[in-house]
C-alpha cells in the first residue's frame, strides 16, 4: 500500500481534527482537507453539557485548537457533505463543492434522536455548541425543566440544570440513571441526584411532548400523566450521521461498517462516533460514542493510512462529571459480571468497582478516585493480554 | 522540549500517565495531572507528544 498524496477528512470535530493532527504528527506531508458541517472551528463536546451549559466557561474555551494551529490544513466549514462517490473518492457538499482525495476519512459523528412534537420553542436537544447556547438561554429564563433520557447526557444535563437552580425532573425507562453504562453501581448515582433535589421519574416511558400556544408545556408519560415544564430536553441517544453515504455502495448499518483497521473500502476509513468497526479481539462489530475513542481511533487510522498494519483494539474509556462527582469507566461492564469494590468504599462515595466475568477482569468503574481507577485499569489490560496468548 | 499543563482544564483521565509515566503523575485526591518534569530528555519526547495528543482535555502544551 502506498502513501496517499492527499487526504480528505469529512467531519471537523474531535475525531476529524485528531485524524488531521495525527497525520501531521507522524510526518505526513501530503495535502490535507478537513470538511465540517458546522460553521465553527473544531470544539470539544464534553464541556457543552457541563461548563458551557452552566456558564462556567465562555464558549470559546471549548475550542480545541487556535486557528493558527490549522495553518497546514485546508479547512472548509459550514458546508455539510451530501454524497460520497466511493469509486472516485469524491465528496459533494451542500453548497455544491466537490472535494476529491486519494484517501477519505469519514468522521461525521452522530446526531441526536428526538421525539414526536419536539420541534417547538422550549424543546431542546444537545449535540452542538449552538444547541448548548440555545438551551442555556432558555434555562436562564425558566424555572422548571424536564430532561427526557437517563443516559450519560441526560444525567449530566439534569445535574447542570439543578446546579443552575432550576427545578429538574429526570425521566427515563431504567431503574437508575446510566444503568446501561454503569451496571449495579448506577444506584449510587440515582441517590446522588435525589439528594441534590433532582426529581427522578425512573421506569417511566415518554410518549411525547405537550404544547401550549406553540411552546412546549411538558412531557406526557405512557401512564397518561403529564409532567409540566417550561423547558424540555430530549436526550435519548443519537444515531450515526450517515445519510450522506446513502447510494455510496458502502455498508451502512448503525454506522459506517469497517474492517479491523477501521477501513470501509480501499482508501476509505471511519473514525469516532460514526465508525462501526470489526473488533478483532472480541469478534464483534463495535461502535463507541465517547471522546477518548475519537482521539484514539483517529491516531490508529492515521497510522494505518501511513502504512501501519495494526488492528484497532482499544480498552474503551469514558468519564462523566455530575455535581461534585467524577465517574470513570474503563473497559466493558457486561451484564452478569461480578462486581467487587476494590478501593475505597461505596458509602463514602469514593471507590473503585471491578467487574469480572468468568474470572477475567473486563472493566473498572471509578467514583471520585481517578488515580486509583487508572491504576486498576491495568488489570483489564493484563487479562486481555492473557486471553489473547 | 518545554512542557506546561493546565490543571484547570484537566479531566483526570490519566491518559498522560499511561503514555509518559516519567513526566506525568496524578494527584492522589482528585486525579488532576501533576507535571514531574517540565523539560523531559529527548528519549522521552515522543512519549510526551503522544501524551499531549491523547489528552481528552487538551490540557498539555508542548513547545519544541
Amino acid at each position: 500500500m502506498s502513501i496517499p498524496a492527499s487526504v480528505l477528512v469529512v467531519g471537523a470535530s474531535a475525531a476529524g481534527l485528531s485524524t488531521v493532527e495525527a497525520l501531521r504528527r507522524k510526518g505526513y506531508q501530503g495535502h490535507v482537507t478537513m470538511l465540517g458541517a458546522e460553521p465553527h472551528l473544531p470544539y470539544d463536546r464534553p464541556p457543552l453539557s457541563k461548563q458551557v451549559l452552566s456558564g462556567q466557561w465562555e464558549p470559546e474555551r471549548a475550542r480545541l485548537r487556535p486557528p493558527a494551529a490549522l495553518s497546514e490544513v485546508e479547512v472548509v466549514l459550514g458546508d455539510p457533505a451530501t454524497f460520497l462517490d466511493a469509486a472516485t473518492h469524491t465528496v459533494h457538499t451542500e453548497s455544491g463543492r466537490t472535494l476529491q482525495a486519494d484517501t477519505v476519512v469519514v468522521a461525521t459523528g452522530v446526531r441526536p434522536r428526538t421525539l414526536p412534537g419536539a420541534d417547538v420553542d422550549g424543546a431542546h436537544v444537545l449535540r452542538t455548541l449552538d444547541d448548548a447556547l440555545a438551551l442555556r438561554a432558555d434555562l436562564l429564563a425558566s424555572s422548571r425543566v424536564v430532561v427526557v433520557g437517563d443516559g450519560v447526557l441526560g444525567a449530566e444535563i439534569a445535574a447542570t440544570a439543578r446546579t443552575m437552580g432550576l427545578d429538574v425532573t429526570l425521566v427515563g425507562p431504567q431503574s437508575a440513571p446510566m444503568l446501561a453504562q454503569l451496571g449495579p453501581v448506577a444506584s449510587v448515582l440515582g441517590d446522588l441526584h435525589a439528594e441534590r433535589g433532582v426529581h427522578l421519574r425512573l421506569g417511566a416511558g415518554v410518549t411525547g411532548l405537550t404544547h401550549r400556544r406553540g411552546r412546549v408545556a411538558g412531557v406526557r408519560l405512557d401512564t397518561g400523566e403529564d409532567l409540566p415544564a417550561d423547558v424540555v430536553v430530549v436526550a435519548i441517544g443519537a444515531v450515526p450521521a450517515t445519510e450522506w453515504l446513502a447510494g455510496s455502495g458502502l455498508r451502512v448499518e448503525d454506522g459506517l461498517v469497517c474492517d479491523a483497521h477501521c477501513r470501509a473500502a480501499e482508501g476509505i476509513y471511519a473514525v469516532g462516533d460514526v465508525a462501526r468497526w470489526h473488533r478483532q479481539d472480541l469478534g464483534t462489530l463495535t461502535r463507541l460514542e465517547n471522546r477518548t475513542n475519537a482521539t484514539e481511533q483517529a491516531g490508529a487510522v492515521a497510522a494505518t493510512i501511513l502504512g501501519a498494519d495494526q488492528p484497532y483494539t482499544p480498552v474503551p474509556y469514558f468519564w462523566t462529571d455530575q455535581f461534585d462527582t467524577k465517574i470513570q469507566v474503563h473497559g466493558e461492564l457486561p451484564t452478569g459480571a461480578d462486581v467487587t469494590i476494590v478501593d475505597g468504599d461505596r458509602d463514602g462515595r469514593r471507590f473503585v468497582a471491578r467487574y469480572s466475568l468468568d474470572g477475567r477482569v473486563t472493566g473498572v468503574v471509578g467514583w471520585n478516585m481517578p488515580k486509583q481507577t487508572r491504576i486498576r485499569r491495568q488489570e483489564i489490560v493484563a487479562d486481555l493480554a492473557a486471553a489473547s496468548r | 522540549m518545554k512542557v506546561t499543563i493546565d490543571q484547570d482544564k484537566c479531566v483526570a483521565a490519566g491518559q498522560c500517565v499511561m503514555a509518559a509515566a516519567e513526566v506525568f503523575d496524578q494527584r492522589d485526591e482528585d486525579g488532576i495531572v501533576v507535571l514531574l518534569n517540565d523539560n523531559p530528555p529527548a528519549d522521552q519526547a515522543e512519549d510526551v507528544r503522544h501524551a499531549a495528543s491523547v489528552c481528552p482535555a487538551l490540557a498539555i502544551i508542548i513547545e519544541e
